[in-house]
């Protein structure tokens, strides 16, 4: 063996470690992919080697290759083992690499869990160390749920280097696995609350701070711009609390804009999004546009122009006070070229057009210039994002056309041929609008006599539309043709003097209200509507994945949400109008937006707003000179009026009131500045009783939107953390072991009430005088027990090795009994019952108040079970009493208690006893007895738990019991690792006379559908006062295929289903002479067989089971006279087939 | 949460990445590459943040870097971090990497980036900063050393003496020649015991 390391080492020198890689890498710097290529086979190969040294260097020089982008997830089953090496060097490489390269998606991850367990509670802390550190990087929901108990336990180590670690990785378990934040969070409160946290935590505490000012003070020293950066940032946080005080450094924060270091012009341009106000508004604005002139480099200007668009439309544009500026700003935006976000300027102008009703006539002027002037936004359509603009522009002066000037003027630069080079989606906005000016256009001219005008629109439209019929876009191309007919039909009309504008206008009549974003979020679902019900059976996977929805449209689309309605085919648009009207004018609850329609403008309000007069000359000039400039010239001056006209007022009213408050000469308050128009900004629309709620403001992809959870809610059953156990259910405390108590784990965990009833229990035990007092003292200890549980349950541990030093510190607890913790934490109740039940059979006593069950006396070990059994005999009676469907938690009872309910529900006749466990071998020192108990596959494998009871027969002490099988091909004890495939398992604990105790093995089995007999030994020695002697015991484990079955509940359509399905063979099987009622017959099945009552008709049943590895059982039993016959299916013969005669031996021997 | 923690050279060469969420090769040698990109171009006497790298996370997360002699030091992270704290911190682990090298430079970090990565292991975890004490640190980081020596044992005494006469084959082993030119210059600072 020495030899064999030494050797290894020896051949490991010649080996590549990873600074020859480095040095390698370096020397080939021509042909390094070749090199790296050549190193990566030979890593393979030392991949491939025994030897783990070899390996933990391959798998650290395969971490280096990672960094430099090389793909190493082939290797991640090599990482695995070299993290679960016994020595800490490899390991270390192999958490390491696991950290680098693991992710949600490695499935080899799984793997990891019981090792990383296993580290977690190493007795070394630096593997504990390594393990969290690695776990922090590569945690999967998986992981989290599986070990969040664990971490949690370590919250309490005693080395303050773990907690520290541990606490901060509770964090990513909670981000993976929120359901853990409210069991964990009264321990993790405490240990941030700890007023005695240790020195270390307080002075950590000194110490960082201590480093920041140090920090700072550097920083001050060499890096200037960092302090001024900082400032910046914390002035923005002061800005959220203290406004007014920020708002005077506004010229300071102008001037940040001006420096040559695009951090902090960012951080000085967040700052102004908060600090803008009515007043100041149009000054910061004018400033960053003169910014936005002067920038270079896209990135740049492109954040000023969202944030020039940010800070103007902020929170329902409140600090606007002049829309026709604002209008203007975004036109002269428009003269950006090259910026991505055109987008962002149209639906602004879209939002303003529509929602200022005021602004409307300014808007569709000005977007009529623009249109206008299409050609210098369209230099270069590829890299031009601007071109944009003109899809609003095009809508606008559409939809609000009766503000036009010259509609006829618009819509022929709206059909002029360079328009085709435009984004198709653009395209089509043009068409439709198109359409809806020349609408206005008939309106305008007909009554004239001389409808002149009128032919030669339409003979434009004829004339220029063909061009858009062929065009490559589809939505442009069925608008075009579809508009083209329609006009050349109105032609036809038109030649025939008929007055056709009435009807064409109504094609567009109707007003589009804004709608809110959230506005479909908010519309209650209503009553009975299941939306995620399926309305068709659901598609097959693959289907769905060739199903996916294409882009229909253009891929720009979505970023308009506002506009696409536009894209509707106008007369499914019209009829929804109509719809919508009906719909809204029948609603009393729904305000009208305006009484009277938009097509109609002669809303009086409308017609006394005042509108500031401006030189017409100059706004509708694009190109020409910034006219944002002059609305704040007017503005100012507007102000200095209105400044005066209410001194005036103010004088007149001090003339009046004498000395009323005199001082009102300081700077105007925000409330003073009355905005230049009585814009009403149309609200958007929501959906009639739509919530009020602020939830919708979260945003969706924050990944601490899961932990938005309420920790005061007490916890319930089911959000307990799972324990890691061989029954997930059910767990047994190492003190109760002592004792031979089994006690299920809700014990623990109930809440009072539950216990409570527990006590009830008891007290009714108590009407037995014989045994009064010791289970009075029992229950004492057993409430003690209750309180200073948690602690040890967490560390049960399905491998049998090293359990944990436990924390509770009894002085009783004696070796044996930690040792028995990890094997023995779970003991189902009803199997200790069923267990007394065989022995019944060897002393038997009747009992009085429960004639036909039977009472075992053999042992006063078997105390504590007469107990359980009682309990669990008045709970049967409670049920039947309530013929209620009480469903038990206990899984173990899953196999006995609630398949006998399945078959008692109806019926009044008590069950016979029955009991799963068997004589495994006997002889006089020893008695073996046990029941094969299953846990279903959660990896690949099959595991089988067989739980023994040992019990010494004789009046030595027996010791040392060592537990062997020969393992066969198919079923393998599961030994701890590092041990031999033939070395037995220790049996962990000692008894004395008379005593009985019971362990669990795990086995691994592959294939279930034979049943299996292992030969197997059982060695231990007698120790007597005088003498001790080594004995031995063989015994055969007899796996049934029964065995691998597993209760599971099945509704009868399922059942249905799956024996439509097809896919399952059947069998049958005839019972003769069987005399017992069918619903004992049926409890038997359950019980036994592990079936459950899918459905019973009067002497007809079915019966449903699933093995461990998935395979469906489906039973049809029917019996007349004496006659039982059992059909059966199953997609698995050979196991259904031994099933069957499983089952037949079971009635053949009552 | 720190989301990214990068080592790269003058050049670009990566020398140390470490990234807190997954991100595939390529992806991971794109962002490396593109914080070179934005981080190289800035002057030295320029702040050391830099925000809105495209890839990493997007608007929120920022670059906290320093420039030492021929690295930078490149933390990813986002808005709830401290810059300061930060900055601090890629000073203690640049004076920690100092110490555990005795007098690092750039050849320390490209041989032994396996070390890097553990002494980093006891500052960051997960993306959280685990510590900041710099004697705390050195002592958890010498204490592992030592585990591993002792696990060596004998057996890996002749894997030394054999890495140790590789090395010494090696003109351009790390601290023989020019130290003055490569080594990290670590500022002046009042020391953290």
């Amino acid at each position: 063996m020495a030899l064999k390391i030494v050797k290894g080492s020896i051949d490991r020198m010649f080996d590549k470690n990873l600074q020859d890689l480095v040095r390698g890498i370096r020397n080939h710097k021509e042909d390094e992919a070749k090199y790296i290529s050549t190193c990566i086979d030979e890593i393979k190969q030392e991949l491939k080697q025994d030897n783990i040294a070899v390996k933990a260097n391959a798998v650290c020089k395969l971490t280096y290759l990672q960094m430099l982008g090389y793909d190493v997830s082939w290797a991640a089953f090599n990482i695995v083992e070299v993290m679960s090496s016994s020595k800490f060097t490899y390991k270390r490489i192999g958490y390491l690499a696991a950290s680098q390269c693991f992710h949600e998606g490695t499935d080899v991850i799984m793997l990891t869990t019981n090792q990383i367990r296993k580290d977690l509670s190493s007795p070394n802390q630096y593997d504990t160390g390594v393990a969290l550190t690695g776990l922090s990087c590569f945690v999967t929901p998986d992981l989290a749920r599986d070990l969040a108990n664990d971490i949690m336990t370590l919250m309490s180590h005693t080395k303050p280097y773990i907690r520290k670690k541990a606490v901060l990785i509770m964090y990513k378990v909670f981000l993976k696995y929120p359901e853990s934040l409210r069991p964990a969070f009264p321990r993790l409160k405490e240990k941030l609350e700890d007023p005695d946290p240790g020195t270390d935590a307080e002075s950590h505490l000194v110490e960082l701070l201590h480093n920041r000012v140090v920090a700072l003070i550097s920083l001050r020293r060499c890096d200037f711009f960092a302090v001024k950066y900082l400032g910046l940032l914390a002035m923005s946080k002061i800005l959220k609390t203290h406004p007014k005080s920020v708002q005077s450094h506004k010229d300071l924060i102008l001037q940040c804009l001006d420096d040559k270091d695009e951090s902090i012009r960012l951080r000085a341009l967040d700052l102004l999004y908060g600090m803008v106000s009515k007043k100041n508004l149009m000054e910061i604005v004018k400033k960053l546009m003169l910014h936005v002139d002067k920038a270079e480099g896209t990135t740049y200007r492109d954040e000023l122009l969202t944030k020039i668009i940010d800070i103007c439309s902020q929170s329902n544009f409140q600090y606007i006070t002049n829309f026709e500026w604002y209008i203007s700003i975004l036109v002269e935006l428009t003269r950006l070229e090259g910026t991505r976000h055109g987008h962002l300027i149209a639906s602004q102008m879209l939002d303003v057009a529509i929602r200022v009703k005021a602004i409307r006539g300014f808007a569709v002027a000005q977007m009529a210039t623009l249109l206008d002037n299409a050609h210098l936004l369209t230099g270069n359509t590829q890299r031009n994002g601007i071109c944009e603009v003109l899809y609003a522009a095009a809508w606008i002066c559409g939809e609000f056309s009766e503000h036009l000037e010259d509609p006829m003027q618009t819509l022929e630069a709206m059909l002029r041929p360079k328009v085709a080079t435009l984004p198709g989606h653009i395209q089509a906005v043009y068409v439709q609008n198109a359409a809806k000016l020349f609408a206005t256009v008939l309106q305008k001219h007909e009554g004239e006599t001389e409808s002149q005008a009128a032919q030669e629109t339409s003979q434009l439209l004829i004339d220029r539309l063909p061009l858009f019929v062929q065009s490559a876009n589809l939505e442009v191309q069925e608008r075009a043709s579809c508009i083209l007919q329609l006009v050349k039909y109105i032609q036809k009309l038109q030649q025939k003097n008929v007055e056709v504008a009435e009807e064409v206008t109504a094609l567009f009549a109707g007003e589009l209200n804004p709608v809110a974003p959230k506005a479909q979020k908010k519309v209650p679902i209503p009553e009975g509507l299941d939306l995620d019900a399926w309305i068709n059976e659901p598609p097959s996977e693959s289907e769905s994945e060739d199903e996916k929805p294409k882009a229909v449209f253009a891929k720009e689309e979505p970023k308009h949400s506002r506009s696409r309605h536009t894209e509707v085919d106008e007369k499914e648009l019209a009829r929804r109008r109509e719809v919508r009207k009906q719909e809204q004018a029948n609603n009393p609850f729904y305000i009208k937006a305006s009484p009277s329609s938009q097509k109609v403008y002669d809303a009086p309000g409308v017609e006394h707003i005042p509108v500031v007069q401006i030189d017409l000359s100059v706004p509708l000039k694009v190109p020409g000179m910034p006219m944002s400039d002059q609305y704040l010239k007017l503005e100012e001056e507007r102000r200095q009026k209105e400044k005066a006209e209410r001194k005036k007022e103010k004088k007149k009213k001090r003339e009046k009131r004498g000395k009323e408050r005199k001082a009102d000469s300081g700077p105007e308050s925000e409330e003073d500045i009355a905005p230049a128009h009585q814009v009403d900004i149309v609200t958007e629309e929501m959906p009639e009783n739509a919530l009020p709620s602020d939830d919708d403001d979260k945003d969706p992809n924050d990944p601490h939107k899961a932990l938005d959870i309420d920790l005061d809610k007490p916890l319930a059953d089911s959000e307990k953390l799972p324990v890691r156990t061989h029954r997930p259910e059910l767990l047994k405390s190492p003190a109760e072991d002592r004792d031979s108590e089994s006690v299920p784990q809700e014990t623990k965990k109930k809440s009072g009430k539950e216990k409570k009833e527990k006590k009830k229990d008891k007290e009714k035990d108590r009407k037995r005088s014989k045994e009064e007092k010791k289970k009075k003292k029992k229950h004492k200890v057993e409430e003690e027990l209750l309180e200073s549980q948690p602690e040890e349950a967490v560390q049960s541990e399905e491998t049998k090795e090293a359990a944990a030093p436990p924390t509770s510190t009894s002085a009783e607890q004696e070796v044996c009994v930690l040792m028995c913790v990890c094997l023995q934490e779970v003991t189902a109740p009803s199997s200790a019952a069923a267990a007394v039940d065989t022995s019944s059979a060897t002393a038997p006593e009747s009992e009085p108040d429960e004639p036909k069950d039977t009472e075992p006396e053999d042992t006063k070990s078997s105390k504590h079970k007469k107990k359980k059994q009682k309990k669990e005999k008045e709970e049967k009676e409670k049920k039947k009493k309530k013929r209620h469907h009480h469903h038990h938690q206990h899984h173990g009872d899953a196999g006995g208690e609630d398949s006998v309910q399945n078959g008692t529900v109806e019926e009044e006749e008590p069950l016979p006893p029955m009991s799963n466990y068997s004589l495994l071998a006997e002889n006089s020192y020893i008695k073996m007895v046990s029941v094969y108990d299953i846990q279903g596959n959660h990896q690949d494998e099959s595991k089988v738990v067989v739980s023994v009871i040992f019990e010494n027969k004789s009046d030595s002490f027996l010791k040392s019991m060592e537990f062997n099988v020969l393992d066969s091909l198919n079923s393998k004890l599961q030994r701890p690792e590092g041990a031999g495939a033939h070395d037995s398992l220790t049996v962990p604990f000692q008894l004395p006379p008379g005593v009985s105790n019971e362990a669990r093995f795990v086995f691994s089995v592959q294939s279930i559908v034979m049943p299996q007999k292992l030969k197997g030994t059982l060695t231990f020695i007698v120790k007597s006062d005088e003498s001790s002697t080594h004995e031995k015991l063989d015994f055969k484990l007899h796996f049934t295929c029964t065995s691998y079955l597993i209760t599971t509940p099945c509704y009868s359509d399922a059942y249905a289903k799956l024996l439509e399905s097809g896919d399952l063979k059947g069998s049958s099987l005839r019972l003769e002479g069987i005399n017992m009622p069918f619903h004992h017959l049926l409890a038997r099945i359950c019980f036994h067989h592990h079936f459950s009552v899918v459905e019973r008709i009067d002497s007809c049943a079915s019966m449903y089971s699933r093995s461990i590895q998935g395979h469906h059982v489906c039973l049809l039993v029917k019996t007349s006279d004496q006659t039982v016959s059992i059909d059966a299916k199953c997609d698995e013969p050979s196991l259904l087939g031994n099933v069957l005669d499983e089952i037949k031996q079971t009635f053949s021997k009552c | 949460m720190i989301k990214a923690i990068l080592i790269f050279n003058n050049h670009g060469k990566p020398r140390l990445s470490k990234f807190y969420e997954h991100y595939t090769e390529d992806t991971e040698q794109q962002i490396i590459r593109e914080t070179f990109h934005l981080v190289s171009k800035r002057d030295e006497n320029i702040c050391n943040f830099l925000e809105g790298g495209l890839l990493i996370g997007g608007s929120d997360n920022k670059l906290i870097y320093r420039h030492y002699a021929t690295l930078y030091f490149v933390f990813c992270v986002d808005s709830s971090e401290s810059e300061l704290g930060i900055l601090d911190l890629i000073q203690v682990l640049v004076e920690t990497l100092d110490k555990c090298f005795e007098n690092v430079c750039e050849l320390d970090l490209i041989f032994h980036v396996d070390k890097v990565h553990n002494i980093l292991a006891e500052m960051v975890m997960g993306g959280m900063v685990l510590e900041t004490n710099m004697s705390e640190i050195i002592t958890q980081v010498e204490a592992q050393g030592k585990m591993e020596k002792s696990e060596a044992g004998i057996t890996g005494a002749p894997a030394r003496a054999v890495s140790a006469v590789k090395n010494m084959n090696l003109p351009e082993m790390p601290k023989n020649i020019n130290i003055g030119d490569i080594s990290i210059k670590v500022p002046n600072l009042p020391s953290f015991k």
